[in-house]
Protein backbone atom coordinates (compact mmCIF):
# COMPACT_ATOMS: atom_id res chain seq x y z
CA UNK A 1 0.00 0.00 0.00
CA UNK A 2 2.68 2.67 1.33
CA UNK A 3 4.89 0.98 -1.18
CA UNK A 4 2.70 2.05 -4.12
CA UNK A 5 2.59 5.73 -3.07
CA UNK A 6 6.17 6.19 -2.35
CA UNK A 7 6.54 5.08 -6.42
CA UNK A 8 3.54 7.31 -7.51
CA UNK A 9 4.63 10.09 -5.33
CA UNK A 10 8.96 9.74 -6.11
CA UNK A 11 8.87 9.12 -10.07
CA UNK A 12 12.62 8.75 -10.07
CA UNK A 13 13.16 6.19 -7.72
CA UNK A 14 13.51 3.04 -9.23
CA UNK A 15 12.40 0.09 -7.54
CA UNK A 16 14.53 -3.10 -7.36
CA UNK A 17 12.75 -6.47 -6.16
CA UNK A 18 14.86 -9.75 -6.50
CA UNK A 19 12.99 -13.25 -6.44
CA UNK A 20 14.60 -13.81 -2.57
CA UNK A 21 15.01 -11.32 -0.16
CA UNK A 22 14.54 -7.86 1.12
CA UNK A 23 13.34 -5.22 -1.92
CA UNK A 24 14.63 -1.35 -2.13
CA UNK A 25 14.63 1.61 -3.93
CA UNK A 26 17.61 3.43 -5.27
CA UNK A 27 17.76 7.04 -4.88
CA UNK A 28 19.94 9.31 -7.30
CA UNK A 29 22.66 10.55 -4.57
CA UNK A 30 21.72 14.57 -4.80
CA UNK A 31 17.91 13.68 -3.99
CA UNK A 32 18.25 11.54 -0.65
CA UNK A 33 17.42 14.59 1.75
CA UNK A 34 14.61 15.08 -0.08
CA UNK A 35 13.06 11.98 -0.03
CA UNK A 36 13.76 10.87 3.68
CA UNK A 37 12.49 14.45 4.57
CA UNK A 38 9.30 14.05 2.65
CA UNK A 39 9.42 9.83 3.43
CA UNK A 40 9.61 11.12 7.56
CA UNK A 41 7.13 13.99 7.31
CA UNK A 42 4.39 12.47 4.60
CA UNK A 43 4.56 8.82 5.18
CA UNK A 44 5.37 8.71 9.09
CA UNK A 45 8.76 6.74 8.91
CA UNK A 46 10.15 8.42 11.84
CA UNK A 47 12.59 5.95 12.80
CA UNK A 48 15.95 5.30 10.93
CA UNK A 49 16.66 1.77 12.25
CA UNK A 50 19.77 1.27 10.44
CA UNK A 51 22.19 3.08 7.68
CA UNK A 52 25.02 1.18 6.64
CA UNK A 53 27.62 0.67 3.63
CA UNK A 54 28.20 -2.06 1.03
CA UNK A 55 30.81 -2.22 -0.85
CA UNK A 56 30.54 -2.65 -4.82
CA UNK A 57 34.05 -2.85 -5.34
CA UNK A 58 33.58 0.00 -8.13
CA UNK A 59 31.27 2.23 -5.83
CA UNK A 60 29.88 2.12 -2.35
CA UNK A 61 26.28 1.17 -1.27
CA UNK A 62 24.61 2.70 1.30
CA UNK A 63 21.43 1.37 2.61
CA UNK A 64 19.07 2.83 4.60
CA UNK A 65 16.84 1.11 6.91
CA UNK A 66 13.76 3.00 7.85
CA UNK A 67 10.87 2.07 9.96
CA UNK A 68 7.30 3.71 10.56
CA UNK A 69 5.91 2.65 14.39
CA UNK A 70 2.45 4.43 13.63
CA UNK A 71 2.25 1.80 10.59
CA UNK A 72 4.60 -0.65 11.82
CA UNK A 73 6.14 -1.07 7.85
CA UNK A 74 9.37 -0.76 6.84
CA UNK A 75 11.12 0.67 3.47
CA UNK A 76 14.81 0.02 2.11
CA UNK A 77 16.78 2.63 0.37
CA UNK A 78 19.96 2.93 -1.64
CA UNK A 79 22.05 5.37 -2.46
CA UNK A 80 25.35 4.43 -4.91
CA UNK A 81 28.66 6.77 -4.38
CA UNK A 82 31.99 6.96 -5.30
CA UNK A 83 32.42 8.69 -1.54
CA UNK A 84 30.09 11.65 -0.98
CA UNK A 85 26.54 11.25 -0.16
CA UNK A 86 24.66 14.58 1.83
CA UNK A 87 24.02 13.54 5.16
CA UNK A 88 20.64 12.60 6.40
CA UNK A 89 21.22 13.58 10.51
CA UNK A 90 18.88 16.47 10.15
CA UNK A 91 16.08 14.28 9.26
CA UNK A 92 16.95 11.50 11.82
CA UNK A 93 19.13 12.26 15.01
CA UNK A 94 20.49 8.46 14.94
CA UNK A 95 21.56 9.09 11.25
CA UNK A 96 24.47 11.21 13.54
CA UNK A 97 26.38 8.34 14.92
CA UNK A 98 25.53 5.79 12.02
CA UNK A 99 26.96 7.72 9.44
CA UNK A 100 30.20 8.69 11.10
CA UNK A 101 30.84 4.62 11.68
CA UNK A 102 30.60 4.52 7.92
CA UNK A 103 32.82 7.38 7.46
CA UNK A 104 34.89 5.15 9.74
CA UNK A 105 34.87 1.64 8.37
CA UNK A 106 33.94 2.71 4.62
CA UNK A 107 35.52 6.40 4.18
CA UNK A 108 32.49 7.28 2.56
CA UNK A 109 32.16 11.47 3.54
CA UNK A 110 28.96 13.13 4.44
CA UNK A 111 28.40 16.51 3.28
CA UNK A 112 27.25 18.54 6.13
CA UNK A 113 27.35 15.86 8.60
CA UNK A 114 28.03 18.31 12.04
CA UNK A 115 30.95 16.21 13.54
CA UNK A 116 32.41 13.64 10.82
CA UNK A 117 35.26 11.72 13.27
CA UNK A 118 36.16 8.05 13.03
CA UNK A 119 33.78 6.49 15.97
CA UNK A 120 35.17 3.06 16.15
CA UNK A 121 38.77 3.13 15.41
CA UNK A 122 41.70 5.97 17.11
CA UNK A 123 42.28 9.11 15.27
CA UNK A 124 45.34 7.86 13.71
CA UNK A 125 44.14 4.44 11.73
CA UNK A 126 44.88 4.14 8.65
CA UNK A 127 42.54 2.74 5.88
CA UNK A 128 38.75 1.96 6.00
CA UNK A 129 38.75 -2.05 6.96
CA UNK A 130 35.10 -2.88 6.09
CA UNK A 131 36.20 -2.02 2.07
CA UNK A 132 37.17 -5.29 0.16
CA UNK A 133 40.56 -3.96 -1.06
CA UNK A 134 41.52 -3.40 2.57
CA UNK A 135 44.77 -4.45 2.99
CA UNK A 136 46.01 -4.71 7.10
CA UNK A 137 49.24 -2.49 8.37
CA UNK A 138 51.88 -5.16 10.01
CA UNK A 139 51.79 -2.62 13.00
CA UNK A 140 49.77 -0.39 14.73
CA UNK A 141 51.91 2.13 16.98
CA UNK A 142 54.72 -0.20 17.58
CA UNK A 143 52.36 -2.91 18.61
CA UNK A 144 52.17 -6.02 15.87
CA UNK A 145 49.12 -6.78 14.41
CA UNK A 146 49.38 -10.48 13.77
CA UNK A 147 50.38 -13.30 15.87
CA UNK B 1 28.99 34.69 48.43
CA UNK B 2 27.54 36.42 45.37
CA UNK B 3 31.30 36.34 43.45
CA UNK B 4 32.36 33.54 43.96
CA UNK B 5 34.60 33.03 40.81
CA UNK B 6 33.50 29.02 38.89
CA UNK B 7 35.24 27.71 36.04
CA UNK B 8 34.19 25.05 33.89
CA UNK B 9 36.48 21.91 34.30
CA UNK B 10 36.76 19.15 31.94
CA UNK B 11 37.03 15.29 33.51
CA UNK B 12 37.30 12.12 31.57
CA UNK B 13 34.58 9.50 33.16
CA UNK B 14 36.46 5.96 32.40
CA UNK B 15 37.62 4.18 29.65
CA UNK B 16 38.12 2.26 33.52
CA UNK B 17 34.84 3.48 35.63
CA UNK B 18 32.46 1.80 37.71
CA UNK B 19 29.31 3.19 36.08
CA UNK B 20 30.37 3.19 32.65
CA UNK B 21 29.53 -0.93 32.89
CA UNK B 22 32.75 -2.01 30.50
CA UNK B 23 35.38 0.03 28.33
CA UNK B 24 33.82 3.37 27.66
CA UNK B 25 34.72 6.63 28.31
CA UNK B 26 32.62 9.85 28.49
CA UNK B 27 34.42 13.03 28.38
CA UNK B 28 32.54 15.27 30.99
CA UNK B 29 32.55 19.18 30.69
CA UNK B 30 31.17 20.43 33.97
CA UNK B 31 31.13 23.41 36.36
CA UNK B 32 30.92 21.78 39.73
CA UNK B 33 28.16 19.24 39.90
CA UNK B 34 26.40 20.55 36.94
CA UNK B 35 27.53 19.20 33.48
CA UNK B 36 27.61 21.34 30.40
CA UNK B 37 28.54 18.70 27.84
CA UNK B 38 29.27 14.92 27.68
CA UNK B 39 30.76 13.87 24.45
CA UNK B 40 31.28 9.42 24.37
CA UNK B 41 34.84 7.65 23.43
CA UNK B 42 34.33 4.30 22.38
CA UNK B 43 35.83 1.62 20.19
CA UNK B 44 38.07 0.45 23.13
CA UNK B 45 35.95 -3.11 22.93
CA UNK B 46 36.26 -3.12 18.92
CA UNK B 47 37.01 -6.30 17.18
CA UNK B 48 35.79 -5.57 14.17
CA UNK B 49 33.33 -8.86 13.75
CA UNK B 50 31.42 -7.61 10.75
CA UNK B 51 34.51 -7.88 8.99
CA UNK B 52 35.26 -11.35 10.92
CA UNK B 53 32.38 -12.86 9.42
CA UNK B 54 33.33 -12.09 5.75
CA UNK B 55 36.26 -14.21 6.46
CA UNK B 56 35.02 -17.23 8.85
CA UNK B 57 31.68 -17.55 7.09
CA UNK B 58 28.42 -18.49 8.64
CA UNK B 59 28.53 -21.36 10.33
CA UNK B 60 32.22 -20.08 11.48
CA UNK B 61 30.35 -17.09 12.76
CA UNK B 62 27.99 -18.61 15.05
CA UNK B 63 29.84 -18.23 18.12
CA UNK B 64 31.03 -14.54 17.76
CA UNK B 65 27.50 -14.14 18.16
CA UNK B 66 27.87 -14.40 21.69
CA UNK B 67 30.53 -12.02 22.04
CA UNK B 68 28.22 -9.29 20.90
CA UNK B 69 25.94 -8.97 24.33
CA UNK B 70 27.65 -11.19 26.78
CA UNK B 71 25.11 -10.86 29.45
CA UNK B 72 22.29 -11.91 26.72
CA UNK B 73 24.01 -14.07 24.05
CA UNK B 74 20.84 -16.49 23.62
CA UNK B 75 19.09 -13.54 22.03
CA UNK B 76 21.81 -13.08 19.65
CA UNK B 77 22.35 -16.39 18.94
CA UNK B 78 18.71 -16.49 18.06
CA UNK B 79 18.74 -12.95 16.28
CA UNK B 80 21.99 -14.16 13.70
CA UNK B 81 20.15 -17.78 13.43
CA UNK B 82 16.77 -16.34 12.40
CA UNK B 83 18.52 -13.67 9.85
CA UNK B 84 20.46 -16.71 7.93
CA UNK B 85 18.01 -18.94 7.80
CA UNK B 86 15.13 -16.50 6.63
CA UNK B 87 18.17 -15.70 3.99
CA UNK B 88 19.16 -19.31 3.08
CA UNK B 89 15.31 -20.27 3.11
CA UNK B 90 15.56 -23.28 6.14
CA UNK B 91 12.69 -24.73 8.11
CA UNK B 92 13.10 -24.96 11.64
CA UNK B 93 11.99 -27.63 13.27
CA UNK B 94 9.20 -26.81 15.59
CA UNK B 95 10.60 -27.75 18.85
CA UNK B 96 13.83 -25.99 18.28
CA UNK B 97 11.95 -22.69 18.16
CA UNK B 98 10.51 -23.47 21.53
CA UNK B 99 13.76 -24.41 22.80
CA UNK B 100 15.11 -20.80 21.66
CA UNK B 101 12.43 -18.99 22.86
CA UNK B 102 12.99 -20.99 26.32
CA UNK B 103 16.03 -19.96 26.43
CA UNK B 104 15.73 -16.45 25.37
CA UNK B 105 13.65 -15.72 28.07
CA UNK B 106 15.54 -17.19 30.54
CA UNK B 107 18.30 -14.99 29.54
CA UNK B 108 16.08 -12.10 29.16
CA UNK B 109 15.61 -12.67 33.24
CA UNK B 110 18.83 -12.83 33.80
CA UNK B 111 20.35 -9.92 31.88
CA UNK B 112 17.19 -8.12 33.23
CA UNK B 113 18.58 -9.20 36.87
CA UNK B 114 21.94 -7.77 35.82
CA UNK B 115 20.56 -4.74 34.84
CA UNK B 116 18.77 -3.65 38.17
CA UNK B 117 21.11 -5.02 40.24
CA UNK B 118 23.98 -2.84 38.66
CA UNK B 119 21.39 0.05 38.31
CA UNK B 120 20.88 -0.19 42.07
CA UNK B 121 24.84 -0.55 42.98
CA UNK B 122 25.64 2.08 40.40
CA UNK B 123 23.45 4.68 43.17
CA UNK B 124 24.81 3.14 46.33
CA UNK B 125 22.75 0.16 47.00
CA UNK B 126 25.37 -2.77 47.11
CA UNK B 127 22.57 -5.53 48.77
CA UNK B 128 20.51 -5.71 45.51
CA UNK B 129 23.27 -6.53 42.84
CA UNK B 130 23.89 -9.72 44.97
CA UNK B 131 20.30 -10.05 45.22
CA UNK B 132 20.28 -10.15 41.43
CA UNK B 133 23.28 -12.13 40.93
CA UNK B 134 21.83 -15.11 43.40
CA UNK B 135 18.69 -15.65 40.96
CA UNK B 136 21.05 -15.17 38.23
CA UNK B 137 22.97 -18.23 39.28
CA UNK B 138 20.05 -20.48 38.71
CA UNK B 139 19.25 -19.52 35.51
CA UNK B 140 23.19 -20.23 34.51
CA UNK B 141 22.31 -23.61 36.24
CA UNK B 142 19.78 -23.88 33.77
CA UNK B 143 21.12 -22.93 30.94
CA UNK B 144 24.43 -24.66 31.24
CA UNK B 145 21.87 -27.86 31.77
CA UNK B 146 20.71 -26.52 28.29
CA UNK B 147 23.80 -26.48 26.35
CA UNK B 148 26.98 -26.91 29.24
CA UNK B 149 28.02 -23.05 28.75
CA UNK B 150 27.03 -20.49 31.77
CA UNK B 151 27.95 -16.95 29.46
CA UNK B 152 29.16 -17.59 25.68
CA UNK B 153 26.29 -20.27 25.01
CA UNK B 154 25.94 -20.80 20.98
CA UNK B 155 23.20 -22.81 21.89
CA UNK B 156 20.75 -21.93 18.97
CA UNK B 157 22.37 -22.82 15.37
CA UNK B 158 21.30 -22.10 11.99
CA UNK B 159 18.78 -25.16 11.22
CA UNK B 160 18.22 -25.54 15.35
CA UNK B 161 19.55 -25.95 18.64
CA UNK B 162 22.77 -27.88 19.93
CA UNK B 163 21.29 -30.14 22.12
CA UNK B 164 17.79 -31.09 23.28
CA UNK B 165 16.78 -30.28 26.83
CA UNK B 166 17.45 -32.97 29.05
CA UNK B 167 15.09 -35.03 31.09
CA UNK B 168 14.87 -33.05 34.12
CA UNK B 169 15.21 -29.43 32.58
CA UNK B 170 11.40 -28.94 32.62
CA UNK B 171 10.68 -29.24 36.52
CA UNK B 172 14.12 -27.43 37.51
CA UNK B 173 12.59 -25.07 35.19
CA UNK B 174 9.53 -24.71 36.55
CA UNK B 175 10.81 -24.84 39.84
CA UNK B 176 12.81 -21.67 39.12
CA UNK B 177 9.84 -20.22 37.76
CA UNK B 178 7.81 -20.71 40.58
CA UNK B 179 10.61 -19.43 43.19
CA UNK B 180 11.23 -16.74 41.05
CA UNK B 181 7.60 -14.78 40.53
CA UNK B 182 7.46 -13.90 44.60
CA UNK B 183 11.48 -12.90 44.60
CA UNK B 184 10.29 -9.57 41.84
CA UNK B 185 8.28 -9.00 44.48
CA UNK B 186 10.56 -9.03 47.19
CA UNK B 187 12.87 -7.00 44.61
CA UNK B 188 10.26 -4.30 44.25
CA UNK B 189 9.97 -3.68 48.20
CA UNK B 190 13.61 -3.99 48.53
CA UNK B 191 14.39 -1.12 45.85
CA UNK B 192 11.30 -0.57 43.41
CA UNK B 193 9.04 1.39 45.94
CA UNK B 194 12.60 2.53 48.45
CA UNK B 195 12.29 5.86 48.43
CA UNK B 196 15.66 6.89 48.10
CA UNK B 197 15.23 4.96 45.03
CA UNK B 198 12.33 6.38 43.66
CA UNK B 199 14.43 9.89 44.40
CA UNK B 200 16.83 8.73 42.16
CA UNK B 201 15.21 7.76 39.44
CA UNK B 202 11.84 9.56 39.36
CA UNK B 203 11.91 12.66 36.95
CA UNK B 204 15.81 12.03 36.16
CA UNK B 205 16.91 11.97 32.27
CA UNK B 206 12.90 11.95 30.97
CA UNK B 207 13.30 11.20 27.11
CA UNK B 208 10.25 12.18 24.96
CA UNK B 209 8.59 9.90 22.83
CA UNK B 210 10.30 12.41 19.81
CA UNK B 211 13.57 12.21 20.71
CA UNK B 212 13.50 8.13 21.84
CA UNK B 213 12.30 7.99 18.19
CA UNK B 214 14.50 9.99 16.20
CA UNK B 215 17.32 8.63 18.50
CA UNK B 216 16.65 4.96 17.10
CA UNK B 217 16.26 3.90 20.97
CA UNK B 218 14.78 0.53 21.19
CA UNK B 219 13.37 -2.15 23.28
CA UNK B 220 12.71 -1.57 26.87
CA UNK B 221 14.19 2.12 26.78
CA UNK B 222 11.94 2.83 23.70
CA UNK B 223 8.84 1.58 25.41
CA UNK B 224 9.63 3.19 28.37
CA UNK B 225 8.95 6.53 26.27
CA UNK B 226 5.29 5.76 25.46
CA UNK B 227 6.12 3.69 21.90
CA UNK B 228 4.44 0.40 22.17
CA UNK B 229 6.57 -1.62 19.94
CA UNK B 230 8.13 -5.07 20.41
CA UNK B 231 9.74 -6.98 18.18
CA UNK B 232 8.31 -10.18 19.50
CA UNK B 233 4.60 -9.01 18.70
CA UNK B 234 4.96 -6.44 15.92
CA UNK B 235 7.64 -8.24 13.62
CA UNK B 236 6.44 -11.77 14.49
CA UNK B 237 9.22 -14.39 14.53
CA UNK B 238 9.72 -17.87 15.65
CA UNK B 239 6.74 -19.23 17.77
CA UNK B 240 5.86 -15.79 19.91
CA UNK B 241 2.97 -15.69 17.52
CA UNK B 242 1.73 -18.47 19.67
CA UNK B 243 2.29 -17.09 22.95
CA UNK B 244 0.44 -14.83 25.20
CA UNK B 245 2.02 -11.93 27.04
CA UNK B 246 1.90 -8.32 27.60
CA UNK B 247 4.36 -5.33 26.33
CA UNK B 248 4.64 -2.88 28.82
CA UNK B 249 4.76 0.60 28.26
CA UNK B 250 5.98 3.84 30.08
CA UNK B 251 3.29 5.75 31.68
CA UNK B 252 5.32 7.28 33.84
CA UNK B 253 4.96 5.24 37.12
CA UNK B 254 6.83 7.20 39.82
CA UNK B 255 6.62 10.56 37.72
CA UNK B 256 7.12 11.48 34.11
CA UNK B 257 6.63 9.04 30.86
CA UNK B 258 10.39 8.26 29.85
CA UNK B 259 11.90 8.98 32.59
CA UNK B 260 14.54 6.93 34.68
CA UNK B 261 12.50 5.00 36.84
CA UNK B 262 10.25 3.64 33.59
CA UNK B 263 13.04 2.38 31.76
CA UNK B 264 14.15 0.35 35.52
CA UNK B 265 10.27 -0.79 35.52
CA UNK B 266 10.01 -2.22 32.33
CA UNK B 267 12.54 -4.40 32.96
CA UNK B 268 10.81 -5.45 36.09
CA UNK B 269 7.71 -5.78 33.64
CA UNK B 270 9.24 -7.64 31.22
CA UNK B 271 10.96 -10.23 33.75
CA UNK B 272 7.12 -11.37 34.65
CA UNK B 273 6.86 -11.46 31.02
CA UNK B 274 9.53 -13.95 30.45
CA UNK B 275 8.49 -15.62 33.33
CA UNK B 276 4.68 -16.49 31.37
CA UNK B 277 6.19 -17.10 28.14
CA UNK B 278 8.66 -20.01 29.55
CA UNK B 279 5.63 -21.50 31.87
CA UNK B 280 3.41 -21.73 27.96
CA UNK B 281 6.43 -22.99 25.69
CA UNK B 282 6.77 -25.47 28.14
CA UNK B 283 3.51 -26.68 27.93
CA UNK B 284 3.26 -26.59 24.32
CA UNK B 285 6.48 -27.65 23.34
CA UNK B 286 6.10 -30.70 20.95
CA UNK B 287 8.12 -33.35 20.51
CA UNK B 288 10.39 -34.07 17.59
CA UNK B 289 13.70 -32.87 15.85
CA UNK B 290 16.01 -29.79 17.11
CA UNK B 291 17.88 -29.61 13.75
CA UNK B 292 17.09 -28.87 10.46
CA UNK B 293 18.67 -31.17 7.76
CA UNK B 294 21.44 -28.33 6.46
CA UNK B 295 24.52 -28.62 4.49
CA UNK B 296 27.91 -28.14 6.27
CA UNK B 297 28.77 -25.32 4.31
CA UNK B 298 25.69 -23.15 4.43
CA UNK B 299 25.07 -21.04 1.04
CA UNK B 300 22.25 -18.59 1.03
CA UNK B 301 21.39 -17.40 -3.02
CA UNK B 302 22.23 -14.47 -3.59
CA UNK B 303 20.06 -11.49 -2.16
CA UNK B 304 20.05 -9.43 1.43
CA UNK B 305 18.03 -9.42 4.62
CA UNK B 306 17.37 -7.04 7.08
CA UNK B 307 15.87 -9.08 10.38
CA UNK B 308 15.12 -7.64 13.54
CA UNK B 309 14.88 -9.62 16.96
CA UNK B 310 13.85 -8.47 20.08
CA UNK B 311 16.97 -8.90 22.62
CA UNK B 312 16.68 -7.89 26.37
CA UNK B 313 18.67 -4.46 25.11
CA UNK B 314 15.87 -4.15 22.61
CA UNK B 315 15.74 -4.81 18.99
CA UNK B 316 18.94 -6.15 17.17
CA UNK B 317 19.35 -5.82 13.72
CA UNK B 318 21.25 -8.08 11.66
CA UNK B 319 21.83 -6.94 7.83
CA UNK B 320 23.31 -9.73 5.94
CA UNK B 321 24.29 -9.67 1.68
CA UNK B 322 24.67 -13.05 0.64
CA UNK B 323 26.37 -13.01 -2.94
CA UNK B 324 25.52 -17.20 -3.01
CA UNK B 325 28.96 -18.34 -1.10
CA UNK B 326 29.35 -20.09 1.75
CA UNK B 327 30.58 -16.15 3.03
CA UNK B 328 28.67 -13.45 3.90
CA UNK B 329 29.23 -10.79 1.52
CA UNK B 330 28.43 -7.88 3.78
CA UNK B 331 27.28 -8.69 7.42
CA UNK B 332 26.03 -5.50 9.68
CA UNK B 333 24.94 -5.81 13.20
CA UNK B 334 22.74 -3.26 14.50
CA UNK B 335 22.21 -2.80 18.41
CA UNK B 336 20.09 -1.39 21.00
CA UNK B 337 23.26 -0.41 22.53
CA UNK B 338 24.92 2.14 19.85
CA UNK B 339 21.71 4.26 20.11
CA UNK B 340 21.69 4.38 23.41
CA UNK B 341 24.69 5.65 23.50
CA UNK B 342 24.20 8.39 21.06
CA UNK B 343 21.76 10.16 22.76
CA UNK B 344 23.31 10.75 25.74
CA UNK B 345 25.26 13.94 24.17
CA UNK B 346 21.16 15.19 23.71
CA UNK B 347 20.52 14.65 27.75
CA UNK B 348 23.77 15.26 29.50
CA UNK B 349 23.35 19.04 29.23
CA UNK B 350 22.28 20.94 32.41
CA UNK B 351 22.23 17.12 34.48
CA UNK B 352 24.18 17.15 37.82
CA UNK B 353 27.00 14.04 37.55
CA UNK B 354 25.29 12.18 39.58
CA UNK B 355 22.36 12.03 37.85
CA UNK B 356 24.19 11.13 34.67
CA UNK B 357 25.09 8.49 36.48
CA UNK B 358 21.68 7.27 36.76
CA UNK B 359 20.88 8.08 33.55
CA UNK B 360 23.80 5.98 31.65
CA UNK B 361 22.65 2.79 33.79
CA UNK B 362 18.74 3.51 33.39
CA UNK B 363 19.70 2.99 29.65
CA UNK B 364 21.53 -0.54 30.41
CA UNK B 365 24.41 -0.22 27.99
CA UNK B 366 26.77 -2.85 27.12
CA UNK B 367 30.04 -1.95 26.05
CA UNK B 368 31.05 -4.86 23.71
CA UNK B 369 27.33 -4.35 21.97
CA UNK B 370 28.23 -0.63 21.45
CA UNK B 371 31.90 -1.57 19.64
CA UNK B 372 31.28 -4.65 18.22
Amino acid sequence: MTYNMIKEKFTYLEEVRPEKGDGWFVVPSDKIVEVCKKLRDEFGFDCLSSLTGVDRGDHIEVVYHLHAYQKNESVVLKVSTASVVTTVSTVWASANWMEREVFDLFGVKFEGHPDLRRIMLPEDWVGHPLKKDYKEEAEYQGMTTTR
Amino acid sequence: MGNIRTEEITLSMGPQHPATHGVLRLIVKTDGEVLHEAKSDMGYLHRGMEKVSEKVGYTGFQPYTDRIDYVCAMTCNQAYSTAVEKLAGIEVPERAEYLRVIASELNRISSHLIMIGVYSMDIGAFTPFIHGLRERETVNDLLEMLCGARLTYNYARIGGVSSDMPPNFKDKCIEFLDHFEPIVDELNRLISFNKIYIERLANIGVVSREDAVSYNLVGPNLRASGVNFDARKNLPYSVYPKLDFNVPVGKGKMGTPGDCFDRYWMRICEMLESCKIVRQALKQIPDGEIMAKVSRKIRPPAGEVYTRCESSRGDIGFYIVSDGSDKPYRLKIRTGSFSAMSIIEKMAPGMMIADLVSFFSSLDIVAPEVDR
